[in-house]
């Protein structure tokens, strides 16, 4: 078992015939991704690398491919509307990676969705989400992951394979990783990813990696306390960060003296997580707490 | 983006928002002219990015004509320095002159993205020129907060709750609607990140005027905002920073003296922690990006090294897709340009980690070679022991 990605994932890359888009679709189906369809407006006909049709919009690779979720690729600009394509096309997972988009197209594209509950967003501005063993919907380097019972969720990417690389000399292998992205306005948020991972019967333990700015980590810490009872190790990226500066990601930062790693620290503590102050303790916290 | 008041009260105007009618001046003569043009009794505030102007001896009151002159001959040119700025202060450049108001009652109105909610928030308060987050902290129940629907923006009956919440009444409740209903199209039209009005005031005619303005805007819809880019004023900015954004790189300055240069913001920041845990101070945030090429590596080490106090390096890249031992040789190349005796710890992880480790260690150069986090933190902080000893 796994969450959001599993076996049955039959993938669409939209911009699948771009550069970023075209090297990412190749990965991905080396390392096992069932890629079914690729989407470029006005491209519909062609046959990337000669297996993946490329359809004109979503619907028609939903309809023809038999689609079932959705990786964008698509320059900032049009990325919301790539979004707001598959989710009305009916994909139940959206991988948005696109960096970039402007605040107030997310605003709409989450106005958009809450009316289509069907549809899970990832991202945007993530690596994207891996079963490792089994399938990739996004940019990570497949070969640093080794399946096994660890969920991880984080906003940043490199941090990810970080705390993937550490896990994995410690001797754990990972369930699904999720990378949930670093802007303001993501589909899933701490909270919804630490929800699935709960629930999954494969993941014994989460590492949930945050970052300052916003107050999600805050919001999963409370729900962490009710409900979880799987153990969660957890580190806050940016306890040397300074006030009022957008630190790389546009959601890191920290506004009006709130987002700071410390109060997010102590959230997760007062919650029962096992915070690390280092980032390099990951992996022998991990060890730690599973004996 | 930030600009500066009179900027955003040009846009405000622009889009219907009630402004005071002013001028700006960089001379004294040019401020005394306007003054004659707007009539007295004027006010006569410093144009910087930072606020606390007032109590920083940036915003006077000038009754007469003597005062304008006086006021802009010590305003122009000085080193403001408000809570915002830091001790090092802002230059002057410019003054706004501006039409004294008839001010009857000072209020709040603030509109942002709540990230919580994922929605365009207003926010009022009848706590007007008091820091928003002061009010926040001491009195919440001050704050009305208003989340707009996008999918049909802000309405009537919502620009009517705050006009009521703020005890408007009368011209004033019928000016404060329409002033929210414009600041909104405002904030939309310009893809704004936070326009802040504090103080609004309602005058003893019963107009609604934003008696000041700050405003920011989105970097990511730069690209439909056009007419927003020349605003920009890079002396408000770091030049370093500036530099940085130049190369397409992603660089703050911090105090420290130990530069580092990581691919991916959320592991810079990991790493800035790290080497503070570790004993050490970081001179900077910089991400290069997830494929750390020759060109951005060496374009990084020329940002991190016109720092005068970087006194040592740590390189973090995870490899990741990109082979370790390409970006070692583009990292032996950029070190061999720049041409540096500051000691350079380097961290490669990800493919070809180890084969990355060993071109790094036979280059002969300056190098120290680290191949986990921690030790790489370790060995760097060790650098400026030796470094601080000698």
């Amino acid at each position: 078992m796994s969450v959001l990605v599993n076996k049955d994932t039959r993938l669409v890359v939209q911009g699948i015939t771009g550069t970023e888009g075209g090297f990412h679709t190749q990965q991905m189906i080396e390392y096992g991704t069932h890629v079914v369809a690729g989407v470029t407006p006005g491209k519909g006909g062609q046959i990337f690398m000669d297996s993946v049709p490329v359809f004109d919009t979503v619907k028609d690779a939903v309809k023809i491919a038999g689609a079932n979720a959705s990786v964008i690729f698509v320059p900032p600009a049009f990325a919301a509307d790539a979004i707001m394509e598959a989710a009305d096309a009916g994909i139940e997972l959206v991988v948005c990676i696109t960096e970039g988009i402007p605040t107030l197209d997310m605003v709409n594209v989450h106005e958009f969705l809450s009316k289509r509950p069907k549809t899970t967003l990832i991202g945007p501005n993530c690596p994207g989400v891996i079963t490792p063993g089994v399938a990739k919907i996004g940019i990570m380097p497949g070969f640093i992951h080794k399946p096994g019972k660890i969920g991880i969720i984080s906003r940043s990417g490199t941090l990810t394979y970080e705390a993937v690389h550490q896990l994995g000399n410690a001797g754990f292998g990972q369930s699904t990783a999720i990378g949930i992205g670093g802007d303001p306005i993501i589909g899933t948020k701490h909270i919804d990813a630490v929800k699935l991972l709960n629930e999954d019967p494969d993941t014994e333990a989460i590492v949930l990696i945050g970052e300052i700015g916003g107050s999600d980590e805050e919001t999963a810490a409370a729900y962490i306390a009710k409900h979880v009872r799987k153990p969660v190790v957890a580190f806050i990226a940016g306890q040397t960060a300074p006030e009022g500066k957008r630190m790389g990601h546009a959601g890191a930062i920290i506004a009006g003296g709130k987002g700071t790693a410390a109060e997010k620290m102590e959230a997760l503590a007062a919650a029962g997580i096992h915070v690390v102050k280092s980032p390099a303790d990951i992996g022998n916290k991990m060890k730690e707490v599973l004996g | 983006m930030k600009i500066h008041e009179y900027q955003a009260k040009d846009i405000l105007r622009s889009y219907g928002v009630p402004v005071p009618k002013g001028k700006i001046a960089s001379t004294v003569k040019e401020a005394e002219l306007a003054a004659q043009e707007i009539g007295l009794p004027v006010v006569v505030k410093a144009q910087i990015h930072a606020g606390g102007r007032g109590k920083g001896g940036g915003v006077k009151f000038a009754p007469t004509a003597e005062d304008v002159s006086q006021y802009a001959s010590d305003i122009l040119g000085m080193t403001l320095i408000t809570h915002q700025t830091g001790p090092e202060g802002r230059f002057v450049k410019k003054i706004w002159i501006e039409e004294a108001s008839n001010i009857k009652h000072e209020y709040y109105a603030g509109i942002v993205l709540d990230r919580a909610s994922s929605k365009v928030t207003f926010m009022v308060s009848t706590e007007g020129g008091m820091e928003i987050e002061k009010v926040a902290e001491e009195t919440p129940e001050k704050i009305v907060k208003v989340g707009v629907d996008a999918s049909v923006g802000l309405q009537a009956f919502q620009a009517r709750e705050m006009a009521f919440a703020l005890g408007l009444t009368g011209s004033a409740f019928k000016n404060g609607v329409k002033f929210f209903l414009a600041l909104y199209k405002a904030y939309m039209g310009t893809d704004a990140s936070l326009f802040e009005i504090n103080p609004l005031v309602v005058t003893e005619e019963g107009d609604v005027i934003a008696l000041d303005a700050k405003a920011d805007f989105d970097n990511n819809a730069m690209y439909r905002q056009k007419t927003l880019t020349p605003l920009r004023d890079l002396d408000e900015e770091e030049p370093l920073e500036i530099e940085a954004d130049k190369s397409g790189l992603n660089y703050i300055k911090l105090d420290g003296n130990i530069g580092c240069m990581v691919n991916g913001a959320g592991l810079a920041m990991g790493t800035m922690d790290i080497i503070k845990l570790t004993g050490g101070e970081p001179a900077n945030f910089l991400d290069v990006g997830g494929s750390a090429s020759a060109e951005t590596v060496e374009q990084g080490f020329r940002i991190i090294l016109s720092d005068k106090n970087v006194k040592a390096v740590l390189i973090n890249i995870f490899g990741g897709i990109v082979r370790c031992d390409r970006v070692a040789n583009g990292v032996i190349q950029a070190i061999k340009n720049i041409n540096t005796q500051v000691p350079i710890v380097v961290r490669l992880q990800g493919t070809n980690a180890e084969e990355g480790k060993r071109l790094l260690e036979e280059s002969g150069m300056n190098i120290i070679a680290a191949t986990e986090l921690k030790d790489s933190a370790e060995k760097v902080v060790a650098t400026l022991g030796q470094t601080v000893g000698k």
